[in-house]
């Protein structure tokens, strides 16, 4: 309880700060750069919401982008082929989302670790068989391109901000889940299982609710992708993607709320600038993989958290006891 | 194919083609599932190194001169090439790894793949490339008044010789049995004073080698290109979920209905052929969903 008083009042006004900040580039910076602050908080939402169900609810979501690639068809789909107004489609996208997340997870949820990762591939990947080969409904391997947009979010600085709005709510919101009881029992259901079971916690509905609200939110950042670059294609649910997001979790760091967030920013930067220069960016991307497993497995966030708590604690003089449960979770 | 309709001939021909493309799918995910087995670590790199196989193939019969001799070398080095470079990502970076969480291990094995990926564009090159079948093996016979690819029907006798040499390996030597008895239980195994972590090497090793005996077995079927190693990764992931996790046996059963399925799909519906196969992956896990044979786990 303390605890969590502690991490809003810190967290609030540097969240504030950093809205604001982010408020005011498109008024100076080239398009270039607002185009890939874009891609980052589209990339952001998707990271964040896998770590609800990897970091938050310890479950091996492996295909994660499926959902998000269902969203952004969706949305897609529903702007090319059906003449509604747009906030339908934006709607419909996440629903689509959640409901093959319903689906799929009500299978995965039956199974634990390893053998709900790899059931969740195969599923995911039944989708992306499917979008790949359904050349006259999806598009097939082309994909769809020059999806219309309202005259609303045709310039890149209203799309800009548009993104940023969705992306601060939808922020607000998943705190607003990771710290309420239900966000508390499904890190429990996370460290003990058994014990959740045995004190009669529906193990199994959690899980599934949090896959449900993860995939909604991996819709909507599908939908943010369509509106950011009018086009969808089948690499948007292929496994590698999704294991890259996993990558950006790993990197900002599994269990703290805005890690996954940093994580996705430093991914798409380093693709952006690096890939410039390389086209061997996965090689690139491999290695810092490695030096992350064997260095910085915590993520570069969790870092930063263990040495301001670290410190803090030198200076208010706790005990070992508090310190060494701190290092357990 | 079509313009013979669904005949008998044009279904049993198609038939073979999906036993002799479940054979390489079985020599691949014997090797996956041999690894997930002992290390409990599905190997994402397999696939990188499955492409490191049939370019290593590719490279060895262009140094023979394309020639059948060449074609023999290159059957027995290629997938000793893969092996070697598991072997040093294997000593050198994984075994640091064996005390850590399993999602660890499998991102290891994700970023070993990108990099083992990228490393292939290094060396090879982006362009197609393609392995001649040795002169024996080319053209084709008649069965049923169908033509039947030669080739195919070696590969046809290589997987029961692979099934075979696996079954040998796993229940008539001593190494074979640790690797079994550390797959059941490796702190038994350790205090029984076994090296477990060589065992590990060991089994990964043979692992990674059968992946690129895949690879260099592919090779003269397919043309060599980058980007083979995501198609076969996945597939090998579903064929070893629905066999079992583990089960070098089920692994054989679920190339079987992966290989078949995807063959009589292309007969029956061109256009969604690739459903298929995942199709029936769906079908099999939503009866069994730990597989149809039981896991080592």
């Amino acid at each position: 309880m303390v605890k969590g008083l502690i991490d809003s009042k810190r967290l609030w006004p540097v969240l504030g700060i950093f809205v604001i900040l982010l408020i005011l580039p498109p008024l100076h910076a080239p398009r270039f750069y607002i185009y890939i602050l874009s891609l980052m908080f589209v990339t952001s939402l998707l990271a964040m919401s896998l770590n609800l169900t990897v970091g938050y609810g310890g479950m091996f979501q492996f295909h994660h982008c499926a959902f998000y690639g269902v969203g952004a068809y969706t949305f897609a789909l529903m702007l090319t082929k059906t003449s509604l107004p747009m906030w339908v489609g934006f709607i419909a996208g996440p629903i689509a989302a959640a409901v093959v997340g319903l689906l799929i997870g009500w299978f995965c949820v039956r199974l634990t670790q390893l053998y709900f990762g790899m059931l969740q591939i195969s599923l995911g990947s039944l989708i992306w068989a499917i979008v790949f080969r359904w050349y006259n409904f999806t598009g097939g391997d082309d994909g769809i391109h020059g999806i219309p947009r309202p005259s609303i979010l045709s310039s890149s600085n209203n799309t800009y901000y548009f993104i940023l709005l969705v992306l601060v709510i939808c922020l607000a919101a998943l705190y607003t889940i990771v710290k309420s009881p239900f966000g508390a029992t499904l890190q429990a259901i996370r460290d003990n299982p058994q014990r959740c079971e045995a004190v009669g916690i529906n193990v199994r509905r959690h899980q599934l609710i949090a896959i449900v609200i993860a995939t909604f939110f991996a819709g909507i950042a599908g939908d943010l992708f369509v509106v950011l670059e009018r086009s969808v294609f089948p690499d948007l649910l292929f496994w590698t993607l999704s294991l890259e997001i996993f990558i950006m979790c790993l990197l900002g760091g599994w269990f703290t709320f805005a890690g996954p967030m940093l994580g996705a920013a430093i991914i798409v930067a380093l693709r952006t600038f690096v890939g410039k220069y390389t086209e061997y960016w996965t090689l690139i991307l491999g290695v810092i993989l490695i030096l992350l497993i064997f260095f910085l497995p915590e993520g570069v966030m969790g870092y930063l958290l263990r040495i301001s708590k670290s410190a803090s604690q030198r200076i208010s003089g706790r005990s070992q006891v508090d310190a060494a449960s701190r290092g357990h979770a | 194919m079509l313009g013979q309709g669904f005949s008998f001939a044009a279904l049993s021909s198609q038939f073979l083609v999906g036993l002799s493309r479940a054979m390489i799918l079985f020599v691949v995910c014997a090797g996956l599932s041999f690894v997930l087995g002992v290390l409990r670590v599905p190997n994402v790199a397999h696939g990188a190194l499955y492409m490191i196989g049939a370019f290593s193939a590719y490279s060895i019969s262009t140094l023979f001169g394309n020639s059948s001799t060449g074609f023999w070398l290159t059957l027995i080095l290629a997938p000793l090439v893969v092996a070697l470079v598991s072997l040093i990502a294997e000593r050198v970076l994984f075994c640091h790894l064996y005390q850590r969480e399993h999602l660890m291990l499998l991102l290891f094995t994700f970023a070993l793949s990108l990099i083992l990926g990228d490393l292939v564009k290094l060396v090879w090159g982006a362009t197609y490339r393609s392995v001649l079948a040795p002169a024996v093996l080319r053209g084709s016979i008649f069965i049923l008044g169908s033509p039947f690819p030669r080739y195919n029907l070696f590969l046809l006798t290589v997987g029961p010789l692979v099934a075979a040499g696996l079954w040998f390996f796993t229940n008539k030597t001593k190494m074979g049995k640790i690797a079994r008895a550390a797959a059941v239980d490796r702190e038994m195994v350790g205090a029984l004073g076994i090296n477990v972590s060589w065992v590990f090497a060991a089994a990964f090793v043979i692992g990674c080698y059968l992946a690129g005996l895949g690879g260099a077995l592919v090779a003269p079927t397919v043309s060599v290109t980058l980007g083979m190693d995501h198609t076969i990764i996945i597939e090998a992931f579903l064929i070893v979920t629905i066999g079992g996790l583990g089960n070098i046996w089920g692994a054989l059963v679920g190339s079987l209905i992966f290989g078949v399925t995807q063959a009589l799909g292309v007969l029956f519906w061109p256009q969604f052929a690739i459903v298929f196969p995942y199709a029936a992956v769906v079908i099999v896990l939503l009866l069994r969903p730990r597989g149809l044979l039981k896991s080592v786990w």
